[in-house]
Order: structure tokens, then C-alpha cells, then sequence
């Protein structure tokens, strides 16, 4: 045990060099200790600004939901009409449109999402296509939404039309089915990715245990490494659904934005996202205005009641 | 020896950081609880508190006058003023945001004017502090495009058939409502799809007061404004939205401004007007459309107008300032220099209309400006004799 008294009687060796020298070290290790704590502080800060900022995101959301809360009550969610005329305000038509075009989309894209992630994490994961692959899948992701919307609109609508036109429903083009595709293809990377490297990360040793009893490739992902990763894929599908979910620009240009509730998946609909982008600059009056924030604050709500969902089947899936 | 030493200096150090930092730690979140308090107050003032009031006015910059508004007017006001600084040496900064977005903007002060291409309604003139006026500053049109690859000549509407195929009632090409009026052309059977705004916006605003006006259902069941409860057809963003829909969509029919389609060499229907006549949209017959009387305050539509020779889905655009220009501190020296800018516009800034396809002011609403002009005061004097 080291007391402050002790200390003068412990330095044996006194001369000026050698006080200097321990001076020095104590000046050094003062330094030290510094850095290490302005660094643990930098980052307890730097957390806690994001968490005050999605509190105070949630906070001015309801704050400026409250005349349309006050107006129109709890049956904003289920109503129907979206008159902005007769100030009627239901947010259930684009309630509908993001959760069918978000959910459409990301059925569409799971089988390429795992096929990617399991081409590039078991079957090749080094050479030069497989890294140009992976190349190409990122980039999808780096490509500006906007690009997606004009490609949709020039390219996708057209063939969307011609093969409404073959199976008999009305051949508009635009519509949910079309920006589910876009969606397809926009949250592709995100689930393909964390598969990845989840796949990666499956120990060798259970692989090779599973070759050694005879088991073929197939059955080794099977039984191996989809039941090891099932967690992260499921993960990375969650991530892509919550970037289907607010996209906003690839959809609006080709979902044929109506108010009216979608009759099947071929007709045009609108979506959360979509809704603000497009009315929120002319919103001339404060329930109208108000009634668009409230639209950001149930697709905020939806992110998080989903997010908490999916964070509860991951739980799950990793303690079996 | 020097472990101990060294040891004890850590330990020393560490309680003494920790506490220090403590207290430090408890200090920032502090202060970062109070910025996000501010952040979110501020937010939830609704963006009518005075702090934002300096942008305009405070500057000391009075060189530089700053407006925002309509969409539409801004290739217009582009020229305009780029002229106007090379004669006389004003900067004008312009942001186009949007009619209702520039209302707003002027009711908070930030700016010297607003354009709309809508008067002010009922609850943004009980929203603004003090009374403000409308000078008419450009005409434009709203013309019905369509994508008919059969359709060789120029297709014509009548305000019942227009409103019928909005209101979703004609569904097809072939209807005998349209052929009546289209006598010789060949119509094909296919279904009508219709592409309106998905964005609100002026246009929107023209051509659903068109509509009001016309037909007695579409008034009750749809109504009037910048973004409506559309029953039926598709959504596209901006003029250039609905331009896409109909090209790419054979059938449709949709509504985009003047400028726009001739711009960009799409088809455009005749009109039945008032008084009975087909009209081929144009820059002349939007400018015959708005010689009528017009009344003192300027706040007309132009839309289902009386002129024999105007094209019925017209309408003005205004720029929109506070009739006493002396608030926030505002100087004199801004105040004329304002009202000069607008002055010019209504009078030589006219000449660049034409080349931008925008209709040039028709006499009347010359004269009906520049009566407005001069009921503008700083304080309570006139400023333009």
C-alpha cells in the first residue's frame, strides 16, 4: 500500500537526473492517462448526441403532429380519404402502399440476396470475379436513388406494361408492382453483404467435421452454415427492409402516386415517403401541414415497431 | 522505486481525472440538452417566431433585395433580373420553393417579396401581420396534353367532357361524347388514363379552379387547390412527371403548363371557352384571355374567362409585398428600390416574355399594377408619385 508519507523515503536514488527523469515519466504518464480519457469521453458524447438527436427527431414530430392529432384523432391511421380540400385527413391508403411495396420488394430480392451471399461467402470467396461481384453488388448500393427512378420509368415501366397487357389487367406500367422491382433491386446489397461476411465468419472446423461424415456442399450449407448465420442473414434482411421503407425518389417516379387504396398489386398507389416529398412545399394550411408531419411520425413508428420485431426474432434465433 | 512513485501517480491522477472529467461531462450534456431544447422549440414555433426575422430586412446589404415563390415564374424572373442588374446594378436573389412555400415566407418576414401563382386564401391572410398586396406580374397557361399515336389532328374539348374524364365518368377514347365534338377523327377504343400532379402546385391550383368553375359535380366532389383528392388517374412530379406519363403511357391525358409543352413539341387540345369558341392555347390567346375588367385589389382568376378570343385555363401570377414596406427596420432606400424592381417588371421586363413562352401582361392588368404599386407606403407616406 502506497501513502503520500512513503513516497519521499522510496525515492533511493535522488540525484537531479534521476528526480528529473521520474519527473518526465510522471509528466508522460499524466499525458497518457489524459489522451485515454479525452478519448472515452469524445465517444460517451458522440453517443449520446445521436441518441438526443433521434430523441429530439421523435420529440419535434409530435410536437408538430399535435394540431392533426388534435383534429383528427386516432382514426387518421384507418381512415381512407386524403382530401387535402375538405381538410380529411387518413393516412391509411399510403400506410398500405409502403408496407405493400416495402414487403413485395423485399420478397423479390431474399432469393438474390442469399444466393449472392452464399456465391461469394462458401463457393468463391477469393479470385477476381467473386471480388468483382461483390464490386458491382456495393455499388448498387452507392448509385443515387434518382438513377433508379429514371431507369425505372424508361426501362422497367415499359416491360412492367407490356406484361400487364399479356396477363390481362389494365396496362398502366406505373404502379406498386414497379417500384417493388426498383425496391428489389435497390435493397439488394444491404442483405447480401452482412450474409457475406456472416458466412465468412462460420468456424472451419464445424465445415470440415461436416465433410469428414460425407456430407456434400449442399448439405453442408444446409445443415452447416445457413442454421450458424441464420441470425445475420435475417439481420441484413432487416436493414434492406428499413431502407425500402423510406425510400422516397426511385418510388414516387414510378408508383403513379393516387390517393386511392390500391386494388391489387398492379395498381398505382402511393407511399409514406412519397406523400411528404410530393405535398409538403404546398401545404398551405396548418392542418394539411400538420397531417404530412404526422405521416413522418407513423412511418418513424412503423421503422421502430418493425425494427423492435425483427430485434426479437434474431433473440430468438440466437438462443436456441 | 519508481513503480510505486509512478503507480501513485497514476492512481493520484486517475480519482483526480475522473472527477474531473465528471463534473465536465455533466457540463456538456448539459449544454447539449439545452441546444436540443432550442432545437426543438424552435421547430415547433412553427417557423413565425421572430427569430428568423433578420434575414431580409437586418441585412445591411440593401444592394440585394431577396424573393421566393413560384416555380413557374422563375425562368422569367431569371431573365428578368439579370437584366435589370446589368441596367441599374440590383441583385436579386430569387429561390423558387414553391407558391405556398413563398406565402409562408413573407408572412415570417425573410423575405422583401413572395410569388404565387394563387392569391393568398382566407387562412394565410389571417396568418400574415400586416396587410399585404398582389401585383400581377405574368400570365400563364395550363394545356391539356394527350398521347393519341392514331390522333393526327389537333383534338378538341369541350369543359363537360373535360370534366368528365377527370371525374373518371369517360373512360374510353371511343366515347360518343368525345367523337360528337371530334367529328372525322378516327378514335381509338382504347381506355382513357389520366395523369395529373402529384406535387402541389399552382398548376394544380389553375386548372382545378378551371374545373370548379365549369362543372357543378367535380366543384362538390372534388373541389379547389393545390393538391386535391384526385378520383382517379395517375401522379407525376412536376410538369415534367406528368410529361413522362404521357408519353410513355399511349391514352393518357394529362395537364401540363404552356410553356412546358411547347418547350418540349407535345400535342395540346383545343378548349371550347365562354363564349363558345375552340382556342388553340397560346401566348396570344392567354394575354386576350386576361383583358377584362379587373377588379382593384388584382386578386382575379383568369380561368373560364369572358374574352371571346381567350384561352379559359389561364391565369395570373403575382408578386406579393406588404403594403406598409417600413417593418423590421427596414430602410427607405430598400423600400423604393423594391417598388422600382417591380414597376420595371410589369413594364420593360415584359419584353422577355414572349421568348419564354410566358403570355405578356395585357393592358388592363398594366394598369390595374401600377394602381397597386402606388398604394404601397413607408411609413404611411407613398413611395412611387
Amino acid at each position: 500500500m502506497v501513502t503520500r508519507s512513503d513516497l519521499p523515503l522510496r525515492v533511493i536514488n535522488s540525484t537531479p537526473e534521476a528526480i528529473l527523469k521520474a519527473k518526465k515519466r510522471a509528466r508522460r504518464s499524466f499525458r497518457q492517462i489524459r489522451t485515454e480519457n479525452v478519448f472515452k469521453r469524445t465517444l460517451s458524447i458522440m453517443g449520446l448526441v445521436i441518441v438526443i438527436l433521434v430523441l429530439g427527431i421523435l420529440l419535434t414530430l409530435v410536437v408538430q403532429s399535435l394540431p392533426s392529432i388534435k383534429a383528427l384523432g386516432f382514426k387518421y391511421l384507418w381512415s381512407k380519404v386524403w382530401d387535402p380540400v375538405q381538410d380529411i385527413y387518413g393516412a391509411w391508403p399510403f400506410l398500405l402502399g409502403t408496407l405493400l411495396s416495402s414487403f413485395l420488394a423485399l420478397i423479390i430480392s431474399i432469393p438474390f440476396s442469399v444466393a449472392v451471399a452464399i456465391f461469394l461467402g462458401e463457393y468463391h470467396p477469393k479470385g477476381w470475379l467473386p471480388n468483382f461481384l461483390k464490386n458491382t453488388v456495393e455499388l448498387i448500393a452507392a448509385v443515387p436513388s434518382v438513377i433508379y427512378g429514371f431507369w425505372g420509368l424508361a426501362v422497367l415501366v415499359p416491360i412492367v406494361r407490356s406484361f400487364e397487357s399479356s396477363i390481362g389487367v389494365e396496362p398502366v406500367g406505373v404502379g406498386i408492382f414497379s417500384s417493388s422491382l426498383i425496391l428489389a433491386v435497390m435493397i439488394i446489397p444491404y442483405a447480401a453483404s452482412l450474409g457475406r461476411s456472416m458466412i465468412n465468419l462460420v468456424p472451419s472446423h464445424l465445415k470440415e467435421a461436416a465433410y469428414g461424415l460425407g456430407a456434400t456442399r449442399w448439405e453442408v450449407i444446409r445443415s452447416v452454415v445457413l442454421p450458424y448465420t441464420k441470425s445475420g442473414l435475417f439481420a441484413g434482411i432487416l436493414l434492406s427492409l428499413g431502407r425500402a421503407l423510406g425510400e422516397t425518389m426511385a418510388v414516387t417516379m414510378v408508383i403513379g402516386n393516387t390517393s386511392l387504396i390500391p386494388k391489387s398489386i398492379f395498381a398505382p398507389g402511393n407511399t409514406m415517403a412519397s406523400v411528404i416529398a410530393n405535398e409538403f412545399t404546398e401545404a398551405d394550411k396548418p392542418v394539411y401541414l400538420s397531417a404530412l408531419i404526422e405521416l413522418g411520425l407513423v412511418l418513424f413508428l412503423v421503422t421502430v415497431v418493425i425494427n423492435l420485431i425483427g430485434k426479437k426474432i434474431i433473440d430468438r434465433f440466437t438462443n436456441e | 522505486m519508481s513503480i510505486n512513485q509512478k503507480r501513485y501517480i497514476l492512481l493520484n491522477n486517475t480519482i483526480m481525472m475522473q472527477k474531473f472529467f465528471n463534473i465536465k461531462t455533466l457540463v456538456s450534456t448539459s449544454i447539449f440538452a439545452v441546444i436540443t431544447a432550442a432545437m426543438v422549440s424552435c421547430g415547433g414555433g412553427g417557423g413565425s417566431t421572430s427569430g428568423a426575422d433578420s434575414t431580409a430586412s437586418g441585412s445591411s446589404d440593401d444592394n440585394t433585395l431577396i424573393g421566393a415563390g413560384s416555380s413557374f415564374d422563375n425562368p422569367l424572373f431569371s431573365k428578368q433580373f439579370s437584366e435589370y442588374n446589368k441596367a441599374n446594378g440590383l441583385k436579386v436573389n430569387y429561390q423558387s420553393v414553391g407558391s405556398g412555400a413563398g406565402i409562408s415566407q413573407l408572412t415570417a418576414k425573410t423575405v422583401d417579396f413572395g410569388a404565387s401563382d394563387a392569391p393568398m386564401n382566407g387562412k394565410q391572410d389571417s396568418a400574415i401581420s400586416a396587410p399585404a398586396i398582389h401585383i400581377p406580374i405574368t400570365a400563364g397557361a395550363v394545356v391539356l396534353s394527350y398521347n393519341l399515336p392514331e390522333v393526327k389532328d389537333t383534338l378538341k374539348l369541350t369543359p363537360e367532357v373535360l370534366a368528365d374524364i377527370f371525374l373518371g365518368k369517360i373512360t374510353k377514347w371511343n366515347d360518343a361524347k368525345i367523337a360528337a365534338e371530334n367529328k372525322g377523327v378516327m378514335l381509338p377504343a382504347t381506355s382513357i388514363v389520366i395523369a395529373h400532379r402529384s406535387d402541389g402546385s399552382g398548376t394544380s391550383n389553375i386548372f382545378t379552379t378551371y374545373l370548379s368553375k365549369v362543372s357543378e359535380e367535380w366543384s362538390t366532389k372534388v373541389g379547389k387547390g393545390s393538391s386535391v383528392n384526385w378520383p382517379a388517374g395517375l401522379g407525376g412530379k412536376g410538369n415534367e412527371g406528368v410529361a413522362g406519363l404521357i408519353k410513355n403511357t399511349p391514352g393518357t391525358i394529362g395537364y401540363i403548363e404552356l410553356a412546358y409543352a411547347v418547350q418540349n413539341q407535345m400535342p395540346y387540345a383545343k378548349l371550347k371557352n365562354k363564349a363558345g369558341n375552340f382556342i388553340t392555347p397560346s401566348i396570344a390567346s392567354v394575354t386576350a384571355a386576361a383583358n377584362i375588367q379587373i377588379p382593384a385589389d388584382s386578386k382575379v382568376s383568369l380561368t373560364n374567362t369572358d374574352a371571346a378570343d381567350g384561352y379559359p385555363i389561364s391565369g395570373f401570377s403575382w408578386v406579393i409585398i406588404y403594403k406598409e414596406q417600413k417593418y423590421n427596420s427596414r430602410s427607405a432606400e430598400r423600400a423604393t428600390k423594391l417598388l422600382k424592381l417591380i414597376s420595371w417588371m410589369i413594364h420593360d421586363g415584359q419584353q422577355f416574355s414572349s421568348a419564354l413562352t410566358y403570355a405578356p401582361l395585357s393592358p388592363a392588368a398594366v394598369s390595374a399594377g401600377d394602381a397597386i404599386l402606388k398604394s404601397a407606403t413607408y411609413d404611411g407616406k407613398p413611395i412611387l408619385q
